[in-house]
């Protein structure tokens, strides 16, 4: 059924006899809304630039439902040829040796120039063994932003040039939108581990686990309920009662909340641009995540987010060849740069960000440096360098369970981010026994 | 009871049985085992390693203080879908057996969510209940309700409840119906002429009759509501929050999930296999009865 | 009637049974609502009780095109697979059922008691329980993205012989010792007898097979990586998990009455056998 479809299809636009000289590489990814037609017009854009390899985009879900989706099918001897998976899930594919084919490899082999050099460090350091071999290409990297919505913070009767910098001024202005009419959610965030523990522990240059946060091995130790992340909870906590803070799940399901104007303040990833840009119908901007000006050294810097293309193992050198070509096709500068533009991600190669900055857009549109700012503004320290924790997609199911029980009033904010750590704990354990043998 | 009159012959009936005894090995007995042979291991997320652990994933699963607390809320999920559905259900069937008349017509019209697949009504339900657009929530909002399954687990859990509850009806009512319109006339109205009440009636004597139906539904509901609303919970609330709504079937699912605990997965589903053969041996004698009357 | 009855107990069942009726509509009221409204009213929570008038460019977009925000499957070819997938597993459970209790009842052979133990030892064992080491097994046999992949696991079905065993039991011994002295062998008597008597219990076992099929869940979710192998049931799933962006609820709905649309209507078409089938399949 599916021959001849693919036969009618060919037979239709006329050249029966190239279509099946093509060499297929499936793209399993999770991108969606603006960003899903990214995905769809680069494999479009490709495709019609030569016509030896034919990549094939297919949507699998959420990050963990893609990620979970290759894994399985690479169990089943049915990988897909490129996977993409969001950086949490990077230490799992850098266990799996076999599993997966470097993309360092990868390119010295097929002969495509491939200048490690050329990319940003701050992107491709957090996908690079310690000796600097990239072992995943970064496709869209992003951080996590403060998006606010203007007009609201107006009606409010706050300053929306001068929007809330530290979380006490989040709190205040939070309460003041709540009472101008935003009953349910005063601010609000996706991602909930991400935005509370992971960015909240880098950017107060607090050690979110030993051994530079599992960068410098697997034996590492979490140690992420320190007063100052006990006293943020218990914060949140406290405001979740009144509604003027309110979770918005772990994912970033809950995002629509604050283009459908619900939340007036947000904090998620600068790749929500694209949707921001699509469907608010407000005034907006992307400002720097809030801090506690009473900790030392605030604000440090954050750590990437986002998702790499994973190559997967065990495919044919003429398959490689093709993967080879598509990343250096995605690596082109006009290219970066106009994905730069178009998705709110951040450039991965330097001469893309220096073309950007030069033709005057960052001038024009602030809210898209906020992120490079973030992650470039002060030298990382061993807090904030990255992290690299096996079974990170589970982990971030029990800490989430955590903070849910916490939020609840189930816990004290205390004992939740203990357990969070004595059972995050449990599984590194058991991922240090089966990972890197 | 065997039958008196067959046929002989002496390879025929391994043939005509070949096809179902295949797939019954295949994919029952051969997962069977390979689910107790992982239980044993310890393995990677991409199968590359695996090592041979004897018993440790049971006696971790043993002493995870979560596995307790998923087995209870995979009670109370139970019980609540069982109580709700049974009661309505039968509140129905005795509205709809009073009225003989429209009965069939009513019949109709409320059977048909029993075809609705579990996925589906989850989906349904999300879309009057999620806090943000559904209708329903708005609704509990405005009465002044702190509507919340996003982090209350509690609403959460009374969600999916909703959900599954109401694909069962359907089925519920069917049996009550039948069973009430079974129950001979001339009994509730000897009761009728010793001047006994409606609602005493009920207690007294159609309840009791109908007995044998609802420990019949009971059990199936409980089935139900083991197995079969796994796509009711994935669509509304994936186990959570806070593993608020993960019944046993959900967690083998979940923890198997991304690789990341394959060998405690199977220790589970060993254990619900030994479960569920268990309830079927207990079930036997009503089922064998059935079966050779 | 002894007991002489007030207006209001002539009107209460009534009133009662609506109530009911209603209750049990509305999900589906709302979803065939929800089609025909613009995705940002739905997602800014302001959706009307009354249509909207989306419902067109919902149904169009959904079938043929899909959604642009995610799987951009469209629906059209999932109703393929779905009714591709319940009318195999409907078909292929009566046929292996029927051969199989043929074999036990009418037939003596070594192993007959261990074989039919064999098979009621699965009755309640859903694929559910053993879900990785099933997907791992199909996955050795290369079932993958394959239709028989996505129906063989569930074809084998105690339930199903067990109720034919039981109706064999109930055919009268006379018409073997009858097709014996016509010189018919026991698959002439099993096609040309047999069959025929059982054709409205395989008709109610039907109905209630192909719900069976078409609702299935979890299964096709670990089997099916390929987009043109995706069930209907599976394709809302993944429209609802938009990660960044609103989920497009017009066609999530939309989807969602083409979902339910074929096996309701069964249901409603052919409730006597559906009653029959439910009856006696009684689990």
């Amino acid at each position: 059924m599916r021959l001849t479809r693919i036969a009618a299809f060919a037979a239709a636009l006329g050249y029966a006899g190239t279509a099946s000289a093509q060499t297929e590489i499936q793209w399993w990814h999770a991108m969606t809304g603006g960003n899903n037609e990214v995905v769809v017009k680069l494999a479009q854009e490709f495709n019609a630039s030569q016509t030896d390899y034919k990549v094939v985009p297919s949507y699998k879900g959420s990050y963990p439902d893609a990620m979970n989706a290759g894994i399985a099918a690479f169990r089943a001897g049915n990988a897909p040829h490129i996977l993409q998976v969001f950086e949490v899930g990077t230490a799992t594919m850098m266990s799996a040796r076999g599993a997966v084919k470097p993309v360092y490899q990868l390119m010295a082999e097929a002969g495509e120039a491939f200048d490690p050099k050329a990319y940003l460090p701050a992107i491709t350091g957090y996908y690079s063994t310690a000796k600097g071999e990239m072992l995943s290409f970064p496709f869209n990297s992003s951080s996590m932003v403060m998006w606010i919505n203007k007009d609201a913070l107006k009606k409010a009767g706050l300053n929306a040039d001068q929007p809330p910098k530290t979380w006490p001024e989040v709190f205040e202005a939070a309460k003041k939108l709540k009472a101008a009419g935003h009953a349910t959610c005063g601010f609000s965030n996706a991602w909930a581990t991400w935005a509370h523990i992971e960015q909240f522990s880098a950017w107060h240059n607090l050690p979110l686990s030993t051994k530079a946060n599992g960068l410098d091995g697997f034996d590492t130790v979490l140690q992420f309920n320190g007063p100052t992340q006990v006293k943020h909870l218990e914060n949140l906590v406290e405001l979740q009662k009144q509604k003027v803070y309110d979770y918005s799940g772990r994912t970033n399901s809950g995002e629509g909340r604050f283009t459908s104007g619900e939340c007036p303040i947000f904090l998620t990833s600068s790749g929500f641009y694209g949707n921001v840009k699509g469907n608010a119908k407000f005034d907006w901007a992307a400002v720097p995540m809030p801090y506690y000006p009473e900790v030392q050294g605030a604000p440090q810097n954050s750590i990437i987010g986002g998702a790499s293309l994973w190559v997967m193992g065990g495919k044919s050198a003429a398959e490689y060849k093709g993967i080879a070509k598509f990343f250096a096709f995605l690596s082109n500068t006009d290219r970066q740069a106009k994905l730069h533009q178009e998705s709110g991600y951040l450039p991965i190669t330097r001469a893309a960000y220096e073309k950007v900055k030069a033709s005057g857009f960052y001038e024009k549109n602030p809210s898209f440096q906020t992120a490079l700012i973030e992650l470039t503004g002060k030298e990382p320290t061993e807090n904030s360098r990255g992290l690299r924790l096996g079974n990170m997609v589970q982990l971030r199911d029990m800490w989430s369970e955590e903070l849910e029980a916490a939020l609840a009033g189930q816990k004290t904010p205390k004992a939740a981010l203990d357990a969070a750590v004595t059972r995050g704990n449990a599984l590194l354990r058991q991922f240090e026994r089966t990972a890197g043998r | 009871m065997e039958k008196r009159a067959t046929f002989s012959n002496r390879y025929l009936p391994y043939a005509l049985l070949a096809p179902q005894i295949l797939v019954t090995l295949i994919f029952f007995y051969w997962p069977a085992a390979q689910a107790i042979r992982q239980s044993f291991m310890l393995e990677d997320a991409f199968g590359l390693s695996s090592d041979f652990v004897w018993f440790e994933n049971y006696v971790a699963l043993f002493k995870d203080p979560s596995y307790y607390q998923t087995l209870w809320t995979t009670f109370v999920f139970s019980g609540s879908v069982a109580f709700l559905s049974l009661s309505v259900a039968l509140l129905l069937a005795v509205m709809a057996d009073a009225e003989i008349r429209g009965a069939t017509a009513y019949r109709t019209f409320l059977i048909w969510p029993y075809a609705v697949a579990p996925a589906v009504a989850g989906v349904l339900w999300i879309f009057m209940l999620d806090p943000s657009l559904g209708m329903v929530a708005r609704g509990l909002k405005s009465l002044g309700l702190d509507w919340n399954p996003r982090l209350n687990g509690t609403h959460a859990l009374t969600q999916v409840v909703l959900a599954s509850a109401w694909k069962q009806i359907s089925y519920n009512f069917l049996f009550f119906l039948a069973g009430l319109q079974a129950i001979p006339r001339s009994v509730i109205e000897a009761a009728a002429i010793d001047g006994a009440r409606a609602w005493r009636r009920f207690w007294t004597i159609t309840l009791p009759l109908l007995s044998p139906t609802t420990f019949f539904l009971l059990v199936v509901n409980i089935v139900y509501a083991f197995f079969d609303t796994f796509g009711t919970i994935d669509t509304m609330t994936q186990g959570g929050p806070a593993k608020a709504t993960e019944t046993l079937v959900y967690k083998v699912y979940s923890d198997g999930r991304l690789g990341g605990d394959l060998g405690g997965s199977a220790a589970q589903s060993v254990i619900l296999m030994i479960i569920v053969i268990g309830l079927t041996a207990v079930q036997f004698r009503f089922v064998e009865r059935r079966v050779t009357y | 009637m002894v007991e002489r009855k007030g207006a209001l107990a002539r009107i209460l069942p009534h009133l009662v049974l609506l109530t009911g009726v209603a209750i049990v509509a509305f999900p589906v009221y709302l979803a065939l609502i929800g089609a025909t409204h613009e995705s940002s009213v739905i997602a800014n929570g302001q959706m009307p009780l009354t249509p909207g008038g989306a419902a067109l460019d919902s149904y169009y977009r959904a079938i043929v095109i899909g959604p642009s925000r995610t799987t951009r499957e469209p629906v059209g070819t999932m109703l393929l697979n779905s009714f591709t997938m319940a009318m195999l597993i409907a078909v292929g459970k009566i046929a292996i059922s029927l051969l199989s209790a043929f074999a036990v009842v009418y037939f003596r052979f070594p192993f007959r008691k261990a074989a039919f133990w064999m098979i009621f030892i699965t009755l309640m064992l859903p694929v559910e329980v053993r879900i990785y080491p099933t997907y791992k097994v199909a996955a050795d046999l290369g079932l993958l993205d394959t239709m028989a992949g996505l129906t063989l696991p569930l074809i084998a079905s105690a339930t199903a012989t067990l109720l034919f065993r039981q109706f064999f039991m109930t055919v009268p011994d006379e018409l073997v010792e009858a097709s014996k002295i016509d010189g018919a062998g026991p698959m002439k008597f099993f096609f040309d007898t047999l069959l025929p008597l059982s054709r409205t219990n395989m008709a109610a076992l039907f109905v209630i097979l192909f719900i069976y099929g078409w609702n299935q869940y979890l299964w096709p979710l670990l089997i099916t990586t390929r987009d043109d192998m995706q069930t209907i049931v599976i394709g809302i799933k993944k429209m609802i998990v938009t990660s960044d962006a609103i989920t497009e609820w017009q066609i999530v709905m939309a989807t969602a009455v083409l979902a339910m649309l074929p096996p309701v209507l069964i249901v409603i078409v052919m409730q006597k056998l559906f009653v029959r089938g439910l009856v006696e399949t009684e689990k």
